[in-house]
């Protein structure tokens, strides 16, 4: 009953937003974070009630219409944890942007692009028709085209522009991936889809249809040979629209997707996720050094993206049980230390109204929130014990060596050393600078409340989710994600 | 020739002969596309369709009679208000599929076949489609003629 409400709570958010937030001070604020604060619920209760359900999936048939000839919704634990992640990070980000956002004009318009990309994703997510993910996977994007080009300056429609012909290239890749398929097994229905697709004898068309979803997911996902949009995009956007983006919306429209396809519906193809694999490490590494000389704080995140990304691809393409449960977490403690890092640039230009590292100073005597947050969310994506970093990526290079993979392992362990690198350069030239009295004629100060209390959650989030892998918590959250994954219990329970 | 009050011979727009022509037409352009949305069901058409004539029928006043004539009557943030006024309704629309239990299922029932009323919630959604892509077109298309370059340079 409750599950279509993930995208219709955001999609009227949107528009009542759009009717009556621009003639109501504060009606946006209150309206879209309460509405974030309902969904984040949802999710919650969804968690545990995905546990308690016979066969952990729940169908729901909208308008009715039985499947395989209707839309369906699903929830398994696959896309209840992406719901979690996506909305958690929405609702910390929808709060910080109370502040952050007041330097601009039409408020309401920020507001209602967000609830539409929040409800894009939610519906990506959720669906379980392949058009209707195409549907929500344009409506995410093209929210986020316009959120990117938000501040309307050269720079920011430039990359918006950008952003924009390549996504139009990935997305149209997707669609004529939808085309051939439907052409090749007339049903949408995913799992209707999988049932056919696994009676199949012709390999070829079939890995030639993978083969361009996959180029068109790994264009969304910014994968290596085609990740030159974001270090533009994501760094142009304002601070919390880069948090959702590098947070969560490349990892539900190239991650999410890539997993519940290629391992779900698409019989599970050795070729295809070795290039994944190969792919994922070569981002790895290429991410990381362009990050190394970069003076730009958001770029340099931006191809740490890149380069964390690389990791979740690496993780997924061993396609063992380890490796996914290595690439899921990280991909949930990489939403959390990347939206905090972009939350903590964003809190810097909010006072110094520049970008360039080398023109911070004082950071840590003025804003000892802002600097405690960038530190945790430093060493957590550099791998530093006791923070969620760390596990994940020990999990990975445990999977690579499971896999008798030595030199990814080798591969993964060296550029989580150079991230280090990078970051501590950020730490010492953004925040553990030396004193200079001269701060100029406006007296500095530390960031509003809403902006510190996003940033310290995120930061004590980041202590916290290690504690995930323990045994009994693990079970509750990983277990089922896990088995849905490498089981192909999908098509199992859907077509009963 | 003399200056009258007369809307024809203001001096923007187009010439007095497209002007006339567009008084005759605009009002059957614009019934045709509410023909097209409200026969959706039982006919080729529909909301998207009707929507994009209904919005070239204010686009071809615009032409003809220049932008200030009709944003003194639709300006952009009605327009806008229409628009979303159409998506919340499709999503009422939807929303009201609880009623009878599942979202987005028919709660008015099948009528008589071929008779105007039937198809249950399809004639509503397709009106709240066309309202939507219509006023959304012509947000469009006002935000188009309303922010040229022209108009920094005066």
């Amino acid at each position: 009953m409750t599950l279509p409400l993930f995208v219709v709570l955001p999609l009227f958010a949107a528009f009542i937003n759009t009717m009556v937030g621009r003639f109501l001070k504060l009606f946006s604020e209150v309206f879209v974070n309460l509405i974030n604060f309902v969904v984040l619920i949802l999710c919650i209760i969804w968690i545990y009630k995905i546990n308690t359900l016979n066969n952990n999936i729940f169908v729901y048939e909208v308008g009715g219409w039985k499947i395989p000839y209707g839309v369906a919704l699903v929830a398994d634990p696959v896309s209840v944890f992406m719901l979690f992640t996506v909305n958690l990070v929405a609702f910390l980000v929808g709060i910080y942007s109370v502040s952050y956002i007041e330097k601009y004009t039409e408020k309401w318009g920020f507001y209602s692009l967000f609830e539409l990309m929040l409800a894009g994703m939610n519906g990506v997510i959720i669906s379980g028709d392949i058009f209707n993910i195409f549907v929500f996977l344009e409506i995410a994007t093209i929210a986020s085209y316009g959120l990117v080009a938000f501040g309307t300056q050269k720079e920011e429609l430039e990359a918006s522009f950008k952003y924009m012909v390549l996504g139009s290239i990935s997305t149209g890749l997707i669609l004529l991936g939808i085309v051939l398929i439907y052409a090749y097994t007339s049903t949408l229905n995913l799992a209707d889809i999988a049932s056919i697709l696994i009676l199949s004898e012709d390999k070829l068309i079939i890995r030639v249809i993978m083969f361009i979803f996959m180029i068109g997911f790994v264009i969304k996902a910014a994968i290596v040979p085609f990740h030159w949009w974001l270090p533009d995009a994501h760094p142009s956007a304002p601070a919390p629209i880069s948090a959702m983006l590098s947070g969560v919306l490349i990892k539900t429209l190239g991650v999410y997707l890539i997993v519940r396809l290629f391992f779900n519906v698409f019989p599970i193809d050795e070729k295809i996720l070795k290039m994944i694999c190969y792919l994922g490490t070569l981002s790895m590494v290429v991410g990381v050094i362009l990050a190394l000389y970069q003076w730009d704080y958001k770029r340099l995140l931006a191809y740490h993206s890149i380069s964390q990304v690389g990791y979740i691809f690496l993780g997924i393409g061993l396609a063992t049980p380890m490796g996914i449960l290595g690439g899921i977490f990280h991909l949930f403690n990489h939403s959390l230390f990347k939206s905090l890092l972009f939350l903590t640039s964003g809190a810097l230009e909010y006072n110094f109204g520049t970008r360039n590292l080398k023109e911070y100073h004082n950071v840590n005597r003025i804003m000892p929130i802002t600097t405690f947050s960038a530190t945790i969310g430093s060493f957590s994506i550099a791998g530093i014990p006791p923070f969620n970093g760390f596990w994940s990526k020990l999990i990975i290079i445990i999977a690579c060596l499971e896999k008798r993979d030595i030199l990814l392992a080798l591969i993964a362990a060296l550029v989580s050393v150079l991230t280090l690198a990078s970051f501590l350069k950020v730490l010492k030239y953004a925040f553990y600078t030396e004193q200079k009295y001269n701060t100029g004629p406006k007296l500095l100060k530390e960031v509003p409340f809403f902006m510190q209390f996003s940033m310290l959650t995120l930061a004590i989030l980041c202590f916290v989710s290690g504690i995930i892998l323990y045994p009994n918590i693990k079970h509750i959250v990983f277990d089922g994600v896990i088995k849905f994954i490498t089981e192909n219990l999908y098509i199992k329970f859907i077509l009963k | 020739m003399k200056e009258t009050n007369n809307k024809n011979f203001t001096s923007s727009g187009m010439s007095l002969i497209v002007k006339t022509v567009t008084r005759w037409t605009v009002l059957f352009i614009m019934l045709y596309g509410w023909y097209i949305t409200l026969f959706g069901h039982l006919s080729p058409g529909g909301g998207f369709a009707g929507g994009v004539i209904v919005a070239l029928s204010f686009i071809h006043i615009i032409l003809a009679y220049g932008k200030d004539f009709v944003v003194k009557k639709i300006n952009k943030i009605l327009s806008e208000s229409l628009e979303t006024t159409g998506a919340l309704m499709f999503l009422s629309i939807s929303i009201m599929g609880f009623s009878v239990g599942v979202f987005f299922k028919d709660f008015l029932g099948q009528g008589k076949a071929f008779s105007l009323l039937s198809g249950g919630m399809i004639l509503p959604a397709n009106i709240a489609i066309m309202i939507k892509v219509g006023f959304g077109m012509l947000s469009a298309f006002l935000c188009l003629i309303l922010f040229s370059p022209q108009d920094e340079e005066k």
